[in-house]
């Protein structure tokens, strides 16, 4: 029982990868643009390509290099195939970089904002909805609804600009962009950590802000539900510790629901993350794939997108393995 | 009768307060409960039973208020209590058997921690040992297996789920048990064998036991004396058999007579119209647009729920004080 449960969710991931993988060999190559034209147009607007036969026989040379002579069939089972073995091809704008290892590389920064903002964010969002709901919570509590509502309506690209033209550009607290200061050696020291948190600080309060809301509204509401049930009356009359029906009784059934919604931002995190990157300069797998899109690097796009959907998938592999653990009800 | 009281309620009103409008739950209730006895509470829905139970343990909710009263246990008025106080008293000096047994057992947390947590809260000072075989030895007496203790409330059946709500009611030895429709939401078969295993418990314990609910065939099999509510207040308060023997308020006679009997075969009579809104209660006695008895003095003066034998009241300017 335990083990077809844990199998099947395992055969679930491994098709939702395939397929993820299919689709993203389909589609961009339903996006107009050719790569190695894309190249060239670039080359020509600085002159530095003259046209004629000889740049034929250099683009021939570069479809077979890339394999985009080949019939689409065996460029989908080629790819198929590399996909699995994680090997995604050479990046076409900066070859011969490996996409992979662009995605590595730029992996850590996007894990380490996006993800550690999202648990905050999460975090907060969820007890502070549950304290909203609770009815024998401080009275201010209640104040903060409409303020997560407008602050759930703002996008975070905006929310970001305007932290940036407040923080970064008028009172010169916080730097404007990137990562950590142009010309330090990224190095595990206190130095290089503290430069990384005060680059991290503006990205991660924008997001922070805007998603704490749609954590708090959608806790308070699964709470207010909770609180109706028989099994909370029984818990007051046995004579519970406010703190304990709060926690143990309330919170703990009420954010079932939230954890998968939680799976599922987590997963989302990395795309969710390019126009926050793009805002900040910010070198993560955003980043990365807002400039393979805009010189049509076909490697790179694929790359990035299979590696989020993998993101997703994994996510929520690891939340399907461990909600058992929350929910007994689950496993049948 | 035992002299000493386990419980005494001495003119209890509970409202709901909706708007600029009080709604009278339960008006002007005054019983008493004798230790080892069990006190059946019998009255159609909305007749204040339930938010009666509620109010002994404070569990009612807004708009819901206490409006005056008080409820003696063990000689201290228990609505007067604080927060705090009212906390400690909850389990340890009364328990609750829930109406939804179905779900008043937390999906999420096994059977034991459910248990446990009620003895943890009343700082008992019992050791973790000691509280497992107490768990054990309470899942044995409401006949479950110790196997119950491990498991959570999806993998038990709603039979089940009752016997553990059972055993948890009497974890604290508690000297009253307020049973709010302990068997509603099961099937016939089983809420006999619950009922008894209830009753059984109880009279273990020497508890007072006050059981909410409408089954008067149950009624007559557990309750020593049953009290009849319509519209918020107590109408008819008597012994079980003299009650079913020789009603005496209106009401209580046509309750009986809608029941079937397996003696004689007739048809059986309903009570006509329905139950008055309590926003718009009638003048009088309550009942009197429904009575076949009623007389001009029923639409003008409420009946005070008066002592016409040694032990039994009832509300009905009918009923002669002594009666025959």
């Amino acid at each position: 029982m335990k083990h077809s449960y844990f199998l099947r969710r395992l055969v679930m991931f491994f098709v939702v990868v395939i397929l993820a993988a299919t689709l993203n060999f389909i589609i961009p190559r339903l996006a107009p643009g050719d790569p190695i034209g894309a190249v060239l147009e670039e080359l020509r607007a600085r002159g530095a390509s003259t046209g004629g036969d000889a740049e034929d026989e250099i683009v021939a040379a570069y479809r077979a290099r890339f394999g985009l002579d080949q019939p689409v069939h065996i460029q989908y089972f080629r790819f198929l195939f590399n996909t699995l073995r994680f090997d995604l091809g050479h990046s076409i704008s900066y070859y011969p970089q490996k996409v992979e290892r662009a995605l590595l590389r730029a992996l850590p920064w996007t894990v380490g904002l996006l993800a550690i903002s999202t648990l905050m964010s999460f975090a907060a969002g969820s007890f502070f909805g549950a304290m909203m709901a609770w009815p024998r919570a401080p009275g201010f509590m209640k104040r903060f609804v409409p303020m997560f509502m407008v602050l759930s309506a703002v996008p975070y690209y905006l929310l970001g600009l305007i932290l940036v033209y407040v923080f970064a550009f008028v009172m010169r607290l916080l730097p404007l962009g990137g990562a950590y200061s142009s010309g330090t050696i990224p190095q595990l020291d206190l130095d290089f950590l503290l430069d990384v948190i005060r680059h991290g600080m503006l990205p991660a309060l924008s997001i922070v802000l805007t998603s704490v809301g749609f954590w708090a509204l959608g806790m308070r509401g699964v709470m207010v539900t909770v609180l109706g049930e028989d099994y909370l009356t029984l818990a007051e009359a046995k004579g519970l510790p406010d703190r304990r029906i709060f926690f143990a009784y309330a919170m703990r059934n009420a954010l079932l629901p939230q954890v998968t919604s939680l799976a599922i931002a987590l997963g989302t995190v990395a795309s969710g993350s390019v126009l926050v990157e793009v805002v900040f300069n910010y070198p993560g797998i955003g980043w990365l794939l807002y400039n393979a899109l805009r010189s049509s690097d076909y490697y790179m796009v694929q790359g990035v997108t299979f590696f989020l959907i993998l993101t997703v998938a994994v996510s929520v592999l690891i939340v399907d393995m461990i909600y058992p653990l929350l929910d007994p009800r689950i496993e049948r | 009768m035992s002299q000493d009281i386990a419980l005494q309620v001495k003119n209890l009103r509970v409202s709901y307060m909706t708007g600029e409008q009080e709604v009278k739950a339960v008006d002007d209730v005054s019983f008493s409960l004798y230790p080892g006895e069990r006190l059946g509470i019998v009255g159609e829905s909305g007749s204040g039973k339930t938010t009666l139970a509620l109010a002994l343990m404070k569990l009612h909710k807004p708009p819901a208020y206490i409006m005056g009263g008080e409820a003696l246990l063990d000689g201290s008025d228990i609505l007067a209590l604080e927060r705090e106080a009212m906390r400690q008293t909850r389990w340890s000096k009364l328990s609750l058997i829930p109406q939804g047994s179905m779900n008043s057992l937390n999906p999420v947390v096994k059977i034991k921690h459910q248990m446990a947590d009620a003895i943890e809260a009343h700082e008992r000072g019992w050791t973790r040992g000691q509280i497992a075989k107490h768990i054990g030895e309470l899942l044995g007496r409401v006949g479950l297996p110790d196997s119950v203790a491990d498991m959570y409330p999806h993998e038990l059946s709603g039979g089940m789920k009752q016997r553990v709500c059972i055993a948890l009611a009497i974890i604290l030895e508690p000297s009253v048990i307020i049973a709010d429709e302990p068997t509603s939401a099961l099937d016939v078969v089983v809420q006999r064998v619950v009922m008894q295993t209830l009753n059984d418990v109880q009279e273990q314990l020497n508890a007072a036991m006050i059981i909410i609910g409408h089954d008067m065939g149950l009624m007559a099999q557990s309750a020593d004396r049953l009290a009849v509510m319509y519209a918020g207040k107590m109408v008819e308060v008597s012994p079980i058999s003299s009650f079913f023997s020789d009603p005496q308020h209106p009401y209580s006679k046509l309750l009986i007579s809608s029941l079937p009997s397996p003696e004689e075969k007739r048809e059986l009579a309903a009570i006509p119209g329905s139950q008055p809104s309590l926003l718009e209660l009638p003048s009088g006695c309550a009942f009197h647009p429904r009575c076949p008895l009623a007389v001009e003095r029923c639409k003008l003066e409420v009946p005070l729920l008066r002592r016409f034998s040694h032990d039994r009241r009832a509300a009905c300017h009918l009923v002669e004080e002594p009666a025959s």
